[in-house]
């Protein structure tokens, strides 16, 4: 034909190739963790996931230090969390610290120069002590999320002195007073891009908003959970997605994302990490914001904080599971008093005794000491609690009247009023009042 | 002939500018000085060259006062939000949008900054919609045609109302309905979808794709098979239709021989029309019973039988309902 003619031809391969250019280079790397057929998989791009093995390996450790000697304690004034470990081992965890979290910066990062090492004049070392009892918690108690792999100081800070992947309660793009922040709909690195709700972190990761919004009953009951409130739950997915590197079924079947028999193993792990993340930063970070300079804290006045970015770093798990810990037994948990000489023979012994069936046991039963102060998702653990006792009355509204108000207690209430403003998400976002549909009253809604 | 034939129309014809027919006897005579011949080459290329004449009326200017007061209304608020930054507005034209008001208001009327601004360029869009359907019925009466295309746009306007007003009030809240932007309406329909358990088990939704797919396939069907036989006058349609001449039936020859049925010249597009028109009634239907009647389509599909069972290996356990364990 005519119209083919050769400057048409080199011109449709030239705009062809020009967006091809956009796509990455095929074939990608596929990893399958489902029932085959259901598109239940892990897509990887070769190029980008060497680059990313490269820049996730571990530091070789540091050989172990001689074993006996007198206590840290005994030696070195003001060691609070490290007292009971020998002087070389206090002394290698040391050196590893450095050059784990300041090696340029060197030992004075966290030290007096013109005082003594025991002094404890500097917010960074205060800050750092608190950070070990977190590592040694998080390593002794959570192992439901870190597993034996556990974290040390390397997993999040990686030779930056703060980790390179932090958040803050993020304003939002300055508005006029006349409009009510929506903390939506801009383009935002947190959610991958998408005008999702730009800081989920803060109402999910610091609050215990209720992240569940589906309805797990066929027909309306009561479920008041708004679109909009999906759409904070979706922002904080997409910050999972994207700073694991992983799709939507590396953790869900997508047929039904809140269907737990359906769901890969990796959701528990997922469920105790959210749960985790929240009481690292209610518990450590920001009990520290008294202590940090207005360096380390955001526009409104919140220190740096952890969610999942922080340590995993794009990986699907924090410098591809390399078991950094297993080398720095100072930091699997707090050291009891006898060091770890002590530890070491009291573990040997429980594992003589019941077959190693202890270390869960023991972190199942620590578990809820620790979470007590905020337990997570009390807003809809209360909210059966109120529910169910009143006997279910006829009266819908009454029931319902009360369980919306402890529900939404810890999220702030009053909708009506604007300012203050600022809370994340907006209170009211998160659930609307009941439809003048006559819906049956609610038995339960989870 | 040939070199007629083509997407794009390589020999333009030129003809005196034509008015159209006389108005009807009650309308008011044509206004202005008439700008004919107008004719656009490029235009020409892909369809007919001759511009105008154009109707206004008084649907046609209130439709688009009304248009252009929701579309301020809505880029303002764009503007806004970004604190007035021309630059951010451009950088962020995708992502920027004027949101319903938040939940907690339900049916109230919230004010202007949170909410109120939705209500205001909901009502004016819906007014401009509608005045613009008046045209086109009208406009449909003045020439002495069917109205068919006002019925079908009506269609699309039912489920338009859905989104933006029928299902919010019967949920009871217009935090429910669609925000106007670009991706945030688009973040909209993945999250009502993950909300109410997967769009994917409703049948509503999936009948609006079928209709969706199905108007697209008989759009190519039948342009091919009237290009086909255009050379045997089958480009005449209509005439066609009650004077059925060498080019009709070979193109319903054609479908008889490729797959034993075939439409006629005048039910072909009635297929279309209703394909067209289900495709939006079905999906505002959809739409409807979400939320309202349907809580979780993926549940609802499991009860009628419509889920795909498939063994699995590792059950997995809801960890808040372990005891025990800290939430």
């Amino acid at each position: 034909m005519k119209f083919l003619n050769r400057k048409t031809v080199v011109l449709a391969a030239l705009g062809a190739s020009a967006i091809l250019a956009g796509c990455e280079a095929p074939p990608p790397e596929t990893i399958q963790n489902g029932y085959r057929g259901l598109q239940m998989q892990t897509n990887y791009n070769p190029r980008l996931l060497q680059a990313s093995l490269e820049a996730n390996v571990p530091p070789d450790p540091i050989p172990a230090s001689a074993e006996g000697g007198p206590l840290a304690k005994d030696v070195y004034k003001n060691v609070q969390v490290l007292g009971n470990l020998t002087v070389n081992e206090f002394n290698r965890l040391m050196v590893a610290l450095t050059n784990w979290v300041a090696p340029e910066q060197g030992c004075y990062y966290c030290h007096v120069s013109d005082g003594g090492f025991e002094e404890d004049g500097i917010y960074t070392k205060v800050t750092s002590r608190r950070m070990l009892q977190m590592t040694q918690d998080t390593n002794a108690n959570w192992k439901d999320h870190v597993a034996d792999t556990g974290i040390t100081c390397y997993t999040c800070h990686r030779g930056n002195p703060v980790p390179e992947y932090v958040w803050v309660t993020d304003p939002g793009p300055g508005q006029p007073t006349a409009l009510a922040p929506t903390g939506q709909n801009i383009a935002a690195a947190s959610v991958a891009y998408s005008s999702l709700p730009y800081d989920p972190f803060t109402p999910f990761l610091l609050q215990d908003n209720d992240i569940r919004v589906i309805g797990d009953t066929v027909l309306p009951q009561g479920n008041r959970r708004s679109i909009k409130q999906a759409e904070w739950t979706y922002g904080l997915m997409m910050h999972m997605s994207d700073s694991l590197g992983v799709n939507c079924t590396y953790c869900h079947n997508s047929r039904s994302f809140y269907s737990w028999d359906q769901s890969p193993p990796q959701r528990t792990t997922a469920w105790y990490a959210i749960r985790h993340v929240r009481e690292l930063n209610n518990d450590y970070v920001v009990p520290l914001t008294d202590i940090l300079p207005d360096s380390r804290k955001g526009p409104l006045g919140d220190v740096y904080k952890v969610y999942c970015a922080t340590c995993h770093q794009g990986a699907y798990k924090p410098l591809y599971g390399a078991p950094m810990v297993k080398d720095y037994p100072s930091l699997q948990g707090p050291i009891p008093e006898g060091g770890l000489a002590a530890k070491k023979a009291a573990e040997e012994a429980a594992a003589a005794a019941s077959e190693g069936d202890t270390p869960p046991a023991q972190a199942k039963a620590e578990m809820p000491v620790v979470a007590e102060p905020e337990p997570a998702e009390a807003a809809a653990s209360d909210e059966q609690a109120k529910a169910e006792p009143p006997a279910p009355a006829p009266e819908a509204a009454a029931e319902e009247e009360p369980a919306e108000a402890t529900a939404d207690a810890p999220v702030e209430q009053q909708p009506q009023q604007y300012p203050p403003r600022l809370q994340y998400p907006p209170p009211s976002m998160m659930r609307y009042p009941p439809a003048p549909l006559q819906y049956p009253p609610a038995p339960q809604t989870r | 002939m040939a070199e007629y034939q083509n997407i794009f129309t390589r020999v333009q014809v030129r003809e005196p500018g034509y008015p159209g027919v006389d108005l009807p006897e009650s309308s008011l005579p044509r206004l202005g000085k008439p700008v004919f011949p107008w004719f656009s080459y490029w235009i020409g290329k892909i369809g007919d060259a001759q511009i105008g004449p154009i109707y206004f009326g008084f649907a046609g200017i209130a439709s688009l006062i009304c248009g252009f007061i929701a579309i301020e209304i809505i880029g303002f608020n764009m503007l806004a939000s970004v604190d007035w930054s021309p630059i951010q507005f451009v950088k962020n034209f995708f992502w920027l949008a004027l949101e319903p008001p938040p939940p907690a208001y339900g049916l109230s009327i919230p004010p202007l900054g949170d909410g109120g601004w939705w209500l205001m360029a909901g009502f004016f869009l819906t007014a401009s919609i509608i005045l613009w359907w008046i045209r086109t019925y009208q406009r449909a009466i003045a020439l002495g045609t069917g109205t068919h295309v006002a019925w079908a746009f009506a269609a699309a306007i039912f489920f338009y109302l859905t989104l933006g007003f029928i299902r919010p009030v019967l949920m009871g809240s217009w935090g429910e309905a669609v925000p106007f932007g670009i991706f945030p309406h688009l973040d909209w329909t993945a999250a009502i979808s993950i909300r109410y358990g997967n769009f994917y088990y409703n049948p509503f939704h999936a009948l609006s794709i079928a209709f969706l797919y199905g108007s697209a396939v008989l759009f190519a069907m039948h342009g091919g098979t009237i290009l086909g036989v255009s050379r045997y006058g089958g480009d005449r349609e209509i005439d066609q239709i009650t004077s059925r001449g060498t080019a009709a039936e070979r193109a319903m020859l054609f479908w008889r021989w490729t797959m034993g049925f075939n439409a006629t010249m005048e039910s072909i597009h009635r297929w279309a029309w209703w394909f067209a028109v289900l495709t939006v009634i079905t999906a505002g239907i959809g739409i409807l019973l979400t939320g309202t009647v349907v809580e979780n389509w993926y549940l609802w599909g499991i009860k009628h039988g419509i889920v795909a069972p498939y063994p699995s290996e590792m059950t997995i356990q809801d960890p808040s309902l372990l005891q025990g364990v800290s939430q």
